[in-house]
Formats: C-alpha cells, structure tokens, sequence
C-alpha cells in the first residue's frame, strides 16, 4: 500500500539527508524541498574567507539536490527569502537593537519551518512534513494531545527551540532522527552511501556569518536605512555608579563578561546584568548580582498538556545550553510567574523559557 | 572519426569547415541575412553581449532598452550607461518612449522581438525606422522570435539554437553592422569572436534552423479558454497585444506560482513561474512587476510554453490536473477570501 506523501526540509547537511534517505527507505513518497532563507550575497561587507557552511549557500543547496538525487526522490528550492527576512531577520535585528537577546531559529520555527513550509507542503500535495530535528513526538490517547519530547541525544536535544509548535503543527510532523544519537546518524549517513556523511555539523546562526551578530545588525541596518549612528550609553552598577561608556546597547548579552570596557576597575569580575534601551544603560556586577529566581513568561504554548488553572510545579530551561531547574509556575492574568527553587544566572529577557517535566516538553513562552 | 578544427587546413579541418558554411547558410536564410553576417556565439547570452559591448564607440556608450528585456540584455546594459524605458499593461514598449530617450551619445537602441515570459510581439519595425532617423543602430533579441514569427531586420539580432529545438550553448549574432570583439584571441568568425567554433553545435543549430515550423495558436488558445471557463479568478497577462502562438502566462489570483508549478511537476506537466536565480528557487519576475502586477501577483502568474508534439489531450489534462491543485491552494491561502 503506498504511503503518505512527506515533504522532507533539506538543508545540504547530515541530518535533513539522513531523514530523506530513511522515508524513502521506508517506503515513503518523498519530495525534498530546500527553503532559501537568505542571500549569503546581500550584505558582501559581511563576505570572508569561510563563506561556505553557511546557511542557503549554492554548495548547501548542491548537496541537497545530490542527495535527492543519489536517493531518488523529487526536489526542488523554494523560494522563502521575503518571509523569512519579515518573520526572522527583521525582529532579530529589532530586538537587538530594543536591548534583547532574541531568538532567531525559534521565530523560524514558529513563523517559516512549521507554518509557511508546512503550507508550501500542503501545496505541492504533500501530507505532512518531515525534518532533521532532534526532538519526538507521540499521540498521547489518554488525554486525546500531540506530545513534544526531548530528543534521545540530550547533546543534540532540540525541543527548546520547538516551544512555539502547536497541535495540528505537531500532528503533520515527522522527526525521524528524534530516538537517534548523533552517532547512529552519521553511520546511518554512511550505511545509505549519502554523498554528505561526513559534511561537518553546522554551529551559528545560519543566516550570520561566524557568529558575529553585532557586525550582521550594522550591516543590515546601513542597507535598510535604520539609523546605526553610534548610540554610546553609559556602564552602570545597580547601584547607579557610572563605570565608563559603551558603544551601542545591542552590542551586549546578559551574562557576557568580556567585551565590558570600564575606566575604575572593581576588584571583583564584572557581568553584564541587564540592559535599559531607554537610558542606554547597560548594568553591570559582579557573577552573584546576576542570578536571578523570579522572572515572568509571556505569549506561552502550551503543548503537552492544557493551559493549567492553578499552580505547577516543573524543570524550567532559559537558554538552549542551560540545564533545566525546578520551578512553580503560577498563573498570571498573561503567561506565568516563574519561581526557582535556586536562583539562575543570566535570566534574559526575549530569550524563551521551556517547561519540561523529565522528557516531556510542556509548553514554553517568552520571559518578558 | 574525430571532427577536425574548421580552422585547419587539411582535408578534416575543410570538411567541417564546409559544414559549419552549410550551417551558416542555413541560419542566414531564417532570419533573412547574408550568411557572412552571421557570428556563431555560445548561444544567445553572449550574442548580446557582444551587441551592446561590441556597438560602444568613443563619445558613444550609451544603451537604450526596455523593462522587460532577458537578464541576458539587462545585465549588459547595466554594465554601460543605459536608460531603461518602460512599457505599458501589455507589455509593449511605445516607440515615441525609445525617441525621446535617444542621446547625441547613445550608441544603441536594443528593443526585444518577442517577450520570453509573454510571448508579446514588440514593434521593433517602429523602433527601427525611428533609429534610422537618428542615426542610431538597433539590437533586437529574438531569440524568443526565430521560429515563431517573423524576425526583424535589426543590425543586429540575435537568435539561440534551443528554442528552435537545437543544441543548447549555441547561438549567433547577426550583425548587419560592423561589431568590435569583447574577447580576444584569434580571427575566428571574420575577426568578430575568437575561439574554435562549436562545430557540432552549429551543424545542429543550421539544421534546426532548416526545419522551423510556426507554432498554431489555436492549442494556446484552447488552452486559455479551458483556464479562464474552468478555474475562477484567472487572467491572461499580455494578451491585448500581439502574441507568437506557443505561450501563455496566466495570473492565478491569490495564490503562490511556486507550490503550483511543482505540484504540476509532480504530475508530469512542466510550467513555470518567474525567474529561476542561482539555487533554482524563484524569484517575482521583473517583467510582470514592469507591466503593473505587485510583487504578489507577479508570483501567483505561470507561464505554460507549447511545443512541437503537444495535442489538445494533454491542454485537457493539463487543466484537469490543474484545477485541483489550484483549489487546495487556495483554501490554504489566506489571501483568498
């Protein structure tokens, strides 16, 4: 009997191949679609010597095409560079510039690979899609919902970042590399003779070169005309003592300790604690200023089980490298109070926070 | 046997020679030129190229052409001083536009036949007549016209061998008029583009060029008809102006070209939408923006292309297969109301 129709994201890189290569094996009709995001040529200030990896390159898009023709299956590129700069580019370089360290694979998720692709899907005749994600998902027949489950290689673990997908997202979805280790893929890569086995795994950002966003914000600012005239501020303690200047606000991250340049040295290390776009401030302190218990979650999701009425308790992650922590969760009139039973480091506001009850992802939201 | 060098002396070398001659006879009588006004290129990129780089003069480097003119004359053009007119609903160019554009410095008026996304017929004869008045030479791309319709007497023109069923990666330019070469080497081509000629190529370009049939419209036609009657919200770009009898681009109100045209690839047809870039994604085609249509619209508009061996069965299934693909789409879309 023949199966559904599955339109597999390919990226060129190790993972989306080994999941085209294993429907297909499986009997699946597949049809592999490359999303082009983004044009490496736009910002050519931004151009180096690495230039390749990087994320809707022509060689990411060469690999795909030779893996879905090595498989077998249809492919083509679509087209998604207006979206994605509207739903992803654009807010990142504004919440940047707003002093908030946003997100920008979350707002791809949310707004471009689970929303517009899955439509693109839905376009060309294909029943649900499938991606090279590390996360799981079940039906759960007891309470009738899609679940989300962090993903069987706790490394590779991608569920802080798939906060945002809803039910009916969930239900046309396939993360067939969710109960893998890394490992077992790039021998699974090697065993279907995929032309990519042993490509390197991409690391940043896709759409930022090497990782330096502040140098992407002041090109994409200059090309779009927002004004990028320096905005020196001043460096603060919470106190209000002013230790020296800065260049720009979106020039820092919560937590960061390097990069903080101060005329009167303190004697202990100073982190970077907040930012105050208002007053381009940006507030420093030493490692135990910056821990904080109490923050709140906005604009929640609730994914594997229903909005809860009272308190709960769960692991709550803030940053995609943090280790979950214990937490209660109080209702609020919009999203949660979030209370620690340790108080964490470098809670940042426009970064998500990820409810969790051991495996299971329970919903996550943005800490406002 | 290896085919020899047609630079050669000996007797290899003549006879392929000899057939390259035949060839350019061949591709002279399509278009209605002398055979020695014919330069093989590598198809018709760099014919134009050669064109608009090959008519600069000292105290000459300016170019006139049109909104809707193939990157392959738009991207030349831009590389020199170039005023780019624009065109109307249909996608005509007024001739009075290219009048008043002309400059003591303009060095070339390039206006194409026939629109490769439309199919519109442009009044390069009007062009022409207005040129002469000025003393201005005229380059016409007609790659889309050889074949279809008539081509025009330009003093250049250039034609390409895949759209007429030849080989691909062979072209000529059809030079009425001196052309200094852009690139250099030996005196291939009567000094006017070096290199080894493409000898298989041309022999295949010559022969398709002995056996153009012009495409009826009445498939087209029904073709249309069938979309228009059939699946609602629907409009056929261009088609107040004169067309060539093979294509058809029709705007599908609120939905994207792109799920479409693979959808129909998919189910065996192959159409297309806008303009393939570097990866193969698509990008809105300028020359539906330069007649008027947003950049949403320009994205909903296939193009369908008719060829040799088509029949009025597959204009039906071509429909039939289309008018689901269309209503899903549709449903999806948010922008259809």
């Amino acid at each position: 009997m023949p199966k559904e129709t599955i339109a597999v994201a390919m990226s060129g890189g190790v993972d989306s191949s080994v999941v085209a290569g294993l429907l297909h094996r499986e009997g699946y009709d597949c049809v592999g679609l490359t999303m082009q995001l983004w044009n490496q040529r736009r910002l050519p200030e931004l151009a180096t010597e690495q230039a390749t990896g990087r994320c809707c390159s022509l060689d990411d898009v060469y690999d795909a095409r030779a893996v879905a023709n090595f498989v077998g299956i249809p492919y083509y590129v679509v087209n998604f560079e207006d979206r994605f700069e509207q739903h992803v580019v654009k807010p990142f370089v504004e919440e940047y510039l707003a002093g908030r360290t946003p997100i920008p694979c979350t707002l791809c998720n949310n707004f471009i690979k689970f929303d517009q692709f899955l439509e693109m899907a839905d376009g060309v005749g294909a029943h649900k899609i499938a991606t090279g994600h590390y996360a799981r998902i079940r039906y759960d027949e007891a309470s009738g919902r899609w679940q989300l489950l962090r993903s069987a290689d706790a490394t590779k673990d991608q569920t802080y970042f798939l906060f945002g997908l809803t039910q009916s997202q969930l239900s046309r979805t396939m993360f067939p590399l969710g109960g893998m280790l890394k490992p077992q893929v790039r021998e699974l890569a090697m065993g279907l003779g995929l032309p990519v086995a042993e490509k390197p795994d991409s690391q940043e950002i896709c759409f930022v070169p090497n990782g330096d966003y502040a140098a992407f914000i002041d090109a994409y600012s200059r090309e779009q005309g927002i004004s990028r005239e320096r905005k020196p501020g001043q460096v603060v303690t919470p106190e209000g003592e002013v230790l020296g200047e800065h260049s720009g606000v979106h020039h820092f991250t919560v937590g960061q300790r390097k990069g903080i340049e101060v005329k009167r040295q303190k004697p202990e290390p100073l982190y970077l604690i907040e930012t105050n776009p208002a007053t381009r401030q940006v507030v420093v302190g030493s490692n135990a200023e910056l821990l904080r218990a109490e923050l709140e979650v906005g604009q929640i999701n609730w994914i594997s089980i229903a909005e809860p009425t009272a308190a709960i308790r769960a692991e709550v992650r803030i940053r995609n490298r943090h280790t979950p922590a214990w937490a209660t969760l109080t209702p609020r009139e919009r999203g949660v109070a979030v209370r620690f039973d340790v108080p964490q480091r470098a809670v940042t506001p426009g970064q998500a926070a990820v409810f969790y009850e051991g495996d299971l992802v329970l919903g996550g939201g943005w800490i406002v | 046997m290896a085919p020899g060098n047609a630079s050669s002396i000996h007797r290899f070398g003549q006879e392929a020679k000899q057939r390259m001659e035949l060839a350019r006879r061949q591709v002279a009588m399509a278009v209605g030129a002398k055979p020695d006004q014919v330069i093989f290129t590598g198809g018709g990129t760099e014919a134009n190229n050669l064109a608009i780089f090959g008519s600069l003069r000292p105290g000459k480097r300016h170019v006139i052409t049109t909104a809707v003119e193939h990157p392959a004359v738009l991207s030349p053009a831009r590389e020199v001083e170039a005023t780019v007119v624009p065109v109307d609903g249909q996608g005509l160019v007024d001739p009075d536009e290219i009048r008043r554009a002309i400059r003591p410095d303009t060095a070339l008026i390039s206006v194409m036949s026939v629109n490769n996304e439309l199919g519109t017929i442009q009044p390069v004869g009007e062009v022409l007549a207005i040129a002469r008045e000025h003393g201005v030479p005229v380059h016409t791309d007609a790659v889309q016209a050889l074949g279809k319709t008539a081509v025009p007497a330009a003093d250049f023109v250039t034609v390409s061998a895949h759209k007429v069923y030849g080989p691909q990666g062979v072209g000529a330019l059809v030079a009425r008029m001196p052309v200094s070469k852009v690139t250099f080497g030996g005196h291939h081509e009567r000094d006017r583009r070096p290199g080894t000629e493409n000898v298989a190529g041309i022999v295949g370009f010559g022969a398709a060029c002995a056996d153009l049939t012009a495409p009826e419209a009445s498939l087209r036609d029904r073709l249309e008809e069938l979309i228009l009657e059939r699946i609602p919200r629907t409009r056929v770009n261009g088609r107040g102006a004169p067309r060539v009898g093979n294509t058809t681009n029709v705007l599908f109100e609120g939905i994207e070209g792109e799920p479409l045209v693979i959808g129909l690839d998919l189910k065996g047809f192959a159409v297309s939408s806008g303009a393939a870039c570097s990866s193969g994604a698509v990008e809105p085609s300028h020359v539906l923006t330069a007649i008027g249509l947003s950049r949403e619209d320009a994205r909903s508009c296939l193009r369908f292309s008719l060829g040799r061996g088509n029949t009025e069965e597959q204009v039906v299934a071509l429909v039939e297969a289309l008018e689901p693909v269309v209503a899903r789409l549709r449903k999806l879309s948010p922008a259809y109301a």
